[in-house]
């Protein structure tokens, strides 16, 4: 959907300055623009709980993180990301690939498309479904939106393949 | 390594508190949470992770040390938790944080809940070999990796480790607590995050 360019720029503009990151097959083709990218960091983690207190501590620090990790990651993150936005309420954003989406030609079936949304309305976060890339500018303002309320906020990237 | 625990925890805590200096970040966890509150009162810089997710205060650490690198920063750990999140130890030598160090304190049971063997300890496996975390450590890639199993050698080589090279991994054998319970909150959770973002993004160095 998006190039790593446009991803990069975007981000950069918002004012991030770490990507915390689990990649997967779109939204890994991201990583390599953002780590170009003057003024913000990609840290990679091993899984995707760690996302979240890595970028906590970023929070706590003055940074200003961003979560991106695929729903499969979203799935695994619950206590972590439990902590981080429940207890403390740090207003850590995510964008969150949404595997089988557009398609499900690999994973015919996919309960991605069964849990992604219940899960993220669950655990009460706010998020917008990104369809198309036109839609770049609806990341922007729900970033600007839940950054101003102080509150966290997601957004589900529409991807076909697994 | 798990299994012949030989330190006092409190003891071994108190030694981080002799050589923790002004400006230090100061994360506990667990037990060093519980063990660290009763030292005394805590500093503005002390994040007593409780409530926690289990397994992440390295890697909440790791957060607070790339954000504020001039800075160094503790973070406690129990082998239970550790355990929970090996893979923190892959991230934090990825980034490779100078100001970093982790002390992992191993008492070979989860001790919170009632005392049950880890899998990783000594008591916990067939061959009664427990997890050897320093060399877990030294495979991941951290360049300063220390073990200690006698609070008088962790006492007298504690300086000069915590001034290794970071990020610097210390493994503690210390005892369980016979009859340890789990730490109590020190209050208000988002209370306490915005006085400890406050007063670490107010003495940013």
């Amino acid at each position: 959907m998006f190039s790593g360019e446009q991803v990069a720029a975007l981000f950069a503009d918002l004012g991030v300055t770490h990507v915390v990151t689990v990649p997967d097959s779109t939204i890994g083709k991201w990583g390599d623009a953002i780590a170009r990218a003057s003024d913000m960091h990609l840290v990679r983690v091993c899984r995707e709980g760690e996302a979240w207190a890595v970028a906590a501590g970023l929070h706590f620090g003055g940074a200003r993180p961003l979560v991106l990790i695929q729903c499969t990651g979203l799935f695994e993150s619950g206590d972590s990301l439990r902590n981080v936005l429940h207890d403390w309420k740090l207003p850590i954003f995510s964008v969150i690939g949404y595997r089988s989406f557009l398609n499900q030609e690999t994973l015919p079936g996919d309960t991605c498309l069964v849990f992604s949304e219940p899960v993220l309305d669950a655990w009460k976060i706010e998020y917008k479904l990104i369809r198309s890339e036109s839609q770049i500018g609806t990341i922007r303002e729900h970033y600007r939106a839940c950054l101003a309320a102080g509150k966290p906020g997601a957004v589900l990237i529409a991807e076909g393949n697994a | 390594m798990s299994g012949h625990a030989a330190m006092d925890p409190g003891g071994a805590l108190a030694v981080l508190r002799e050589h923790r200096a002004s400006g230090d970040v100061v994360i506990t966890s667990m037990g060093s949470a519980r063990e660290w509150m009763a030292m005394g009162p805590l500093d503005p810089l002390d994040f007593v992770f409780v409530p926690s997710s289990m397994g992440q205060a390295p890697s909440l650490a790791l957060g607070i040390a790339l954000a504020q690198p001039r800075r160094r920063v503790f973070a406690c750990n129990g082998d239970g938790s550790m355990l929970m999140n090996l893979g923190a130890l892959v991230t934090i030598s990825a980034q490779s944080p100078r100001n970093l160090v982790l002390i992992v304190f191993d008492n070979g049971v989860y001790e919170v809940t009632g005392a049950q063997p880890t899998p990783g300890s000594a008591l916990g496996r067939p061959d009664r070999r427990g997890v050897d975390f320093a060399e877990i450590a030294r495979a991941c890639g951290w360049p300063s990796v220390f073990y200690f199993d006698e609070l008088d050698e962790w006492r007298d080589a504690a300086s000069e480790a915590i001034a290794s090279p970071g990020p610097v991994f210390i493994a503690l054998d210390v005892a369980p607590v016979p009859g340890a319970v789990g730490p109590k909150s020190p209050g208000p959770t988002v209370e306490r995050a915005r006085k400890f973002s406050e007063a670490l993004r107010q003495t940013n160095r």
